[in-house]
């Protein structure tokens, strides 16, 4: 397991500090309203499904959109 | 984990300081008699409650009963497909979580409780969530990450039977109903004869339009630039809705009836959840999470800065049962009417969603799940000092039902200081000019309240007494964006449950991809509860009177599933030294759903039984006889009909809890006689279920 302190933007080397910060508060917006890292994505599916086609950008977000308000409920009241 | 390393002396020290505060806090809020109270006391008391329980309770429970193992892959690892399955930062995810677990409900719940005083509200929020809530919802995201992140009903399946998952879906299908019916309801009482209100409301829908057709066809999936557009449009429409208002041309286009408003949301539901999720639905989606986020971290703000007295009692007279707001006395109704906030089981759905499917290791369970609900019941303890900073006759008169007070200013004041409130007319009349409405007077269901409260300790901060009406409506405005999207995913979230349900039955009616279908299957979602909600509209007593504590029993009771579940797992662990810890929060929903079912069922007071109002009409009706507020033969037909309805609603609730407490003590039993884990979880010998 990783240390838990690592993960934490103020315990990176000051240059990377602020980025870091603005970068997990994006990412945080944007998991709030459904859409995972894009970036992310594309890595994991070139490094373990090279055989699979990756989705563009726009493909990728129509696909988080529809997938978030399928089926189920996915918040509270 | 360094968190649950045995502490050093530096950190004894910290807790030990964290403990008197809360202590010094506690004292002064709860000794207090009759002198005015700083609401920073309750925060302080809140905030050194939730540090302790989490460190000292939180942490215990994913120590000890949980024993979470950070060598376990988790589904995130397991199933990564960069797309659902994703392992994400836990701070990350901790907004992901609290962003899908906050919405109207814990705003609203303690709103309502405030008629009994600050503090028996308070007391049930903070023990509520410490020893119900926050563990539902951890144990619950425990269960599902150790099962590929299944959901709630999947896992009382096959842990507890497939007719005890089957009850459960049907318990929570009444809830999705009348949880949808309960909100709509609120939006009414806060946009009828408010043209300010319903103008800002209304633009959002074109302005979802725009934002929904800029982020598809001009700057595809441009979130952030389609949100400030958005945001801008919508200042301004907030900014312009004043003038609409004060024009005497444009004003009656928006002033509409309750009954009206009802019939346009119904209209609304419809259309909205059949559209693609792109034009209506995502883009406002996006509005109202990051108002919501915005709004709470303002609020939070705000008090703190502030530091407004709380002017409401710290107990009322109210506590036996009489009060107007809600009827019904302090046990079981006030651990009714504040669910979310204190334990709600909608959260049991959240946490067996999308959350599971994220968390890069067990370790984080606690913080995420345990810490989360932490985080909503702090929302509703500032709704609660929202409500108690307002004068407590203003806050009698805008809950209380027009059928009570009237619907003049000199007669609500008179009557409000019959029950030991003192307001002045003026006070009344006052408030609604200086918020920007022709009246406060029985404006129910919460959200105006809190809107006043807002606009009350936000103007102290920005823009002073001029601003009250645009804060006012700022506050209606975020709750009424939230509730309508909650309106809109909750009716599609139904829609795919009936065809389900009706599916069983008909395979051919599961094919979501027919329009037919999904025609049919969206208009009995909407039928049943624009049903609910127009019988709230026309109901005498105001309707949150009547349908808000139904919406607390059932959300009470799929806690009360949730929790037997948890606990039927733990002893399939062969963890019963620790099965405590869920069976003693759902013993206790179980006490309190069950006597507050019973009671609105049969409960001899017409304004708490359904029943006993339902034959006190029928005997008039039998007579020939009108009683108010019905004017008709056919409207005392209908509110006979309607508690009948009512009664039925509630006994299902009550049947649906028993069923699964039954299921869950027959698997108890069967667990007890096995000497080895019967649970089925991913990644051990029993995992016959997993998924490639």
């Amino acid at each position: 397991m990783r240390d838990p302190m690592t993960d934490l933007p103020w315990s990176t080397p000051a240059a990377g500090r602020l980025k870091t910060l603005v970068n997990r508060i994006r990412e945080t917006s944007r998991l709030m309203v459904g859409i995972p890292d894009y970036d992310r994505y594309v890595a994991h599916v070139s490094a373990n499904h090279p055989e699979q086609p990756v989705m563009s950008y726009r493909e990728f977000f129509d696909n988080r959109q529809q997938a978030r308000y399928g089926m189920g409920m996915k918040r509270c009241c | 984990m360094n968190a649950l390393a045995i502490p050093n002396a530096f950190s004894k020290l910290l807790w030990a300081g964290i403990a008197v505060c809360g202590a010094i806090a506690f004292a002064v809020v709860g000794l207090a008699r009759g002198e005015i109270i700083n609401s920073v006391w309750l925060v302080v008391a809140a905030i050194c409650t939730y540090l302790i329980a989490y460190r000292f309770y939180g942490l215990f429970i994913g120590r000890a009963a949980m024993r979470l193992d950070a060598s376990r892959t988790t589904p995130a690892y397991r199933h990564n497909d960069g797309l659902d399955y994703v392992p994400t930062n836990r701070y990350v995810l901790f907004g992901h979580h609290f962003a899908a677990i906050a919405g109207a409900g814990p705003l609203v719940g303690p709103v309502l409780a405030a008629q009994m005083g600050y503090l028996p509200g308070t007391l049930w929020i903070l023990a509520g969530v410490v020893f119900a809530g926050a563990v539902q919802d951890s144990l619950v995201l425990f269960l599902s990450t150790r099962r590929d992140g299944r959901s709630l009903g999947e896992i009382i399946r096959s842990e507890m039977g497939p007719t005890a998952g089957a009850i459960a879906l049907v318990g929570v299908f009444l809830i999705m109903i009348i949880i949808l019916a309960v909100l709509a309801l609120v939006v009414v009482k806060a946009l009828a004869g408010s043209p300010w209100g319903a103008f800002t409301v209304m633009t959002t829908i074109p302005i979802a339009i725009i934002m929904g057709v800029y982020s598809r066809f001009i700057r595809p999936g441009k979130i952030g630039e389609m949100s400030v557009i958005g945001f801008v449009l919508l200042m301004t429409a907030l900014v312009f809705g004043r003038s609409v208002a004060e024009s005497p041309a444009l004003a009656p286009y928006f002033d509409y009836s309750g009954e009206m408003l009802a019939i346009m949301l119904i209209g609304y539901g419809f259309v909205a959840s059949v559209l693609p999720v792109w034009l209506l639905l995502a883009p406002r989606d996006y509005l109202s999470t990051f108002l919501k986020i915005g709004a709470i971290a303002g609020l939070a703000l705000g008090i703190l800065i502030v530091m407004p007295p709380l002017k409401m009692a710290a107990v009322t007279r109210f506590i036996d049962g009489t009060g107007p707001v809600f009827s019904g006395a302090l046990f079981p109704f006030l651990f009714i009417t504040i669910a979310c906030g204190a334990v709600s089981g909608f959260h049991a759905l959240i946490a067996s969603g999308t959350t599971p499917k994220m968390i890069e290791s067990e370790t984080q369970i606690p913080f995420i799940g345990y810490g989360g609900m932490l985080m909503e019941s702090f929302v509703a303890m500032m709704a609660m000092v929202a409500a108690s900073v307002i004068e407590p006759g203003v806050y009698f008169a805008m809950n209380s039902p027009a059928g009570l007070i009237g619907t003049d200013a000199v007669k609500a004041a008179a009557t409000i200081g019959s029950w030991g409130f003192s307001v002045t007319p003026d006070m009344l009349t006052n408030t609604a000019r200086e918020v920007g409405e022709t009246t406060i007077l029985s404006r129910a269901g919460g959200a105006p309240t809190l809107a006043v409260g807002m606009a009350e300790i936000f103007s102290n901060v920005l823009g002073g007494r001029a601003l009250m009406g645009f804060w006012y409506h700022f506050a209606i405005l975020f709750e009424a964006l939230f509730i309508l999207t909650a309106v809109d995913a909750g009716t599609r979230a139904c829609r795919f449950m009936v065809q389900d349900m009706v599916g069983a039955a008909i395979p051919a009616f599961r094919n979501t991809e027919s329009w037919a279908n999904n025609l049919i299957a969206t208009t009995i979602a909407v039928a049943m509860w624009g049903y609910i909600l127009y019988t709230g509209v026309i109901d005498p007593l105001g309707g949150i009177n009547t349908l808000w504590p139904l919406f607390g029993i059932s959300n009470q009771m799929l806690a009360g599933i949730a929790l037997i579940t948890c606990t039927v797992v733990l002893f399939k662990m062969k963890r019963q030294q620790y099965a405590w810890i869920a069976a003693v929060p759902a013993l206790w929903l179980l006490i309190c759903t069950l006597t507050a079912g019973l009671q609105k069922v049969f409960h001899p007071d017409p304004a708490i039984g359904f029943l006993s109002h339902a034959a006190r009409f029928g005997a008039a009706l039998a007579d020939g006889k009108v009683l108010a507020p019905a004017k008709t033969i056919d409207q005392m037909r209908q509110i006979v009909f309607n508690d009948y309805v009512d009664a039925s609603l509630a006994s299902a609730f009550v049947l649906v809890v028993l069923s699964v407490l039954a299921f869950g003590l027959l698997e108890i039993r069967r667990a007890r006689t096995i000497d080895r884990p019967t649970v089925r979880e991913t990644g051990t010998e029993q995992a016959g279920l997993a998924r490639a």
